[in-house]
């Protein structure tokens, strides 16, 4: 059919037709590492790129392909590639495009995990990533150098709360001839779908919200199929390519050139493949997708506007609320909402946000974010404890900040909670 | 560019509906090369579909162990697809060639466009498509864009076949 389906329709349905051989009407967990071939021309052609098909599960996999396939559409992508998590889409994403001498450009707010791969591992590996600061578009485009392979960014950042300026970004990028990424984890394709505002690749970790019961780790690159890669700055794309014959990625597959390089060359060369089982309990988690994270914003709008009523509060991080900064660039990319990730600040220091976070019987104190649980931590007395609060202060984590996940409990009961924690935190500090 | 043109061409059902119909093949413009992408979706045609391929140039004598015609007119059968990789000012007489020798479609390979052709070709009863790969668009179809992880557009409560 030529019917555009609506969102919650692709959220159950892409990907997954009822299988040939049985009928199955849930996706089948393919457990199987490698598929047999029907003779040895079959498996030449195969390995040639020359036919689809499955050889190997590191490379495709028909229940891994279920989920690619469905993300892909909810992101009006072209198509996607899964990964073993949000880490792995990061670096095959900048492995497939950047090599020693080459650099990436993005935005200073990025999750901590993301900065050390690209300012540890990948500058060890000769790819300097140059770091602006709020992805300011115009300080963006000063940044970008002949050696410029990606323009790369969050869309929602955290603990900041920052809204990155998709199209102004896409803008920069495209005309200096850089495809611009997206990391657009805490937004999901319900929020924010950032090809449609010009992106050419949009990062999840699945981990969050698209899976969103806190199971199973996951990730996905996404890509529009709309960059034109054979424009002269991206060889790698261009140059024959030994192991599949001479191939070219762009020359011979054209728009599918980038998530076929995606995955036929970084998936097989690096190895952070999707599992099945781990494709088939994302699945059910997308399949909820829709009515999870309007959920999710519901709660969150409530949680933040609570907090920004409460004299114990400092400040609250949440672009949905209207002083803050970017609340028009998350009306105009995120009009739903700005997802149910954010920081607030307990008043009375690092004391202050270590006794908030001992003292919640509900909200669960744990390193994630995009459960269906309400999750809190306090950078301060964990992830950021060795700094000083100056140094705290300086990468933009005041020692009091606690950031939130606002989770799919009765908003009754979350409030409870937080206003129980809130009451001992602030009579501690006293 | 299909976009801006105002010309628009068969819908996603009607092109499946065109590759099922399609027994024979031939591949105007088909190259020996290995690194041509005319070769590589020949080694697709050969290896993934049913149709009866069948190589159509002037330049060429054998291409993956299979004999090459020198014109559309010496073709042993009337093709019912042709599928042109020629250059874009060669698309009139292509299309002269294409109604002379009876074809049904004529289908033009990603890059090739040009709408004065394609409605020529309608007005004379061809079904024309441009600027797509007949191999990608049967991949999309037959499930090998899918397990590639593309986003085929299908959606179906039937058992796929
Ligand atoms: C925005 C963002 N990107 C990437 C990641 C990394 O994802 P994963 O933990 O699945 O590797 C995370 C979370 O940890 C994240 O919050």
């Amino acid at each position: 059919m030529d019917r555009p389906w609506g969102f919650r329709t692709r959220a159950i349905h892409a990907g997954a037709v009822p299988d040939a051989a049985t009928g199955a009407r849930a996706v089948p967990i393919y457990q199987s590492t490698s598929f047999v071939f029907e003779d040895t021309e079959d498996a030449a052609s195969l390995f040639a790129l020359q036919k689809y098909g499955t050889i190997y599960s590191r490379i495709s996999n028909p229940t891994v392909a279920a989920l690619e396939e469905r993300l892909a559409s909810l992101d009006s992508g072209l198509g996607a590639v899964c990964t073993a998590s949000g880490q792995a889409a990061e670096f095959l994403t900048f492995a497939c495009l950047a090599g020693a001498g080459d650099q990436i450009v993005a935005g200073a707010g990025l999750y901590g995990g993301t900065i050390t791969q690209l300012d540890v591992t990948l500058r060890r590996f000769g790819v300097d990533t140059v770091f602006v600061p709020g992805a300011e578009p115009s300080a963006v485009a000063a940044a970008i150098t002949e050696q410029t392979k990606l323009v790369f960014a969050e869309l929602i950042a955290n603990p900041s709360g920052e809204i990155a300026d998709i199209a102004a970004l896409a803008e920069v990028a495209h005309s200096a001839g850089v495809p611009l990424a997206i990391d657009a984890t805490l937004a999901t394709p319900f929020l924010c779908r950032p090809i449609e505002h010009g992106a050419d690749i949009v990062i999840h970790s699945a981990t969050k919200f698209l899976g969103g019961h806190g199971t199973t780790l996951g990730g996905v690159v996404v890509e529009a199929g709309r960059f034109d890669w054979g424009n002269g700055r991206f060889p790698l794309m261009t140059a024959p390519i030994p192991s599949y014959g001479g191939l070219t990625w762009w020359g011979n597959f054209q728009e599918f050139g980038f998530l076929t390089k995606l995955r036929a060359e970084q998936l097989r060369d690096i190895g952070p493949s999707l599992s099945p089982m781990a494709a088939f309990l994302l699945l059910q988690g997308v399949e909820t997708l829709p009515l999870r994270m309007a959920a999710h914003v519901t709660n969150a709008r409530a949680v933040a506007e609570w907090l920004a009523a409460d004299p114990r509060v400092s400040y609250v991080r949440w672009a949905g609320l209207p002083d803050h900064p970017h609340h028009d660039r998350a009306r105009r990319y995120l009009p739903l909402g700005p997802g149910a990730v954010f920081s607030f600040g307990v008043r009375g220091g690092r004391a202050a946000g270590r006794k908030f976070i001992e003292s919640v019987h509900l909200c669960s104190h744990l390193a994630n974010v995009g459960d269906a649980r309400t999750l809190v931590i306090h950078p301060g007395s964990t992830t950021h404890q060795q700094l000083s609060d100056t140094q705290l202060r300086e990468c933009g984590v005041p020692p009091d900040l606690v950031r939130i996940s606002v989770g799919l409990e009765d908003l009754e009961d979350i409030l409870w909670d937080l206003d129980l924690a809130l009451t001992s935190a602030v009579k501690d500090a006293r | 560019m299909s976009e801006q043109s105002g010309w628009t061409g068969p819908s996603s059902q009607q092109r499946l509906a065109i590759l099922r119909r399609t027994r024979t093949v031939a591949m105007l413009g088909a190259s020996p090369n290995p690194a041509r992408a005319s070769n590589f979706v020949a080694t697709y045609l050969l290896a993934s579909t049913n149709y009866d391929v069948y190589f159509v140039n002037p330049n060429a004598t054998e291409i993956l162990n299979r004999p090459v015609y020198g014109s559309l007119a010496e073709l042993p059968v009337v093709p019912d697809l042709v599928d042109v990789f020629r250059r874009p000012s060669d698309l009139p007489q292509v299309l002269d060639e294409v109604l002379a020798v009876g074809a049904s479609t004529l289908w033009l390979q990603f890059g090739l466009f040009d709408v004065e052709v394609a409605e020529k070709a309608e007005a004379a009863g061809l079904v024309v498509v441009m600027d797509r790969c007949l191999k990608i668009e049967h991949a999309r179809f037959h499930g090998g864009l899918h397990l590639a992880g593309f986003n085929t557009g299908v959606i179906s409560s039937r058992r796929a076949r």
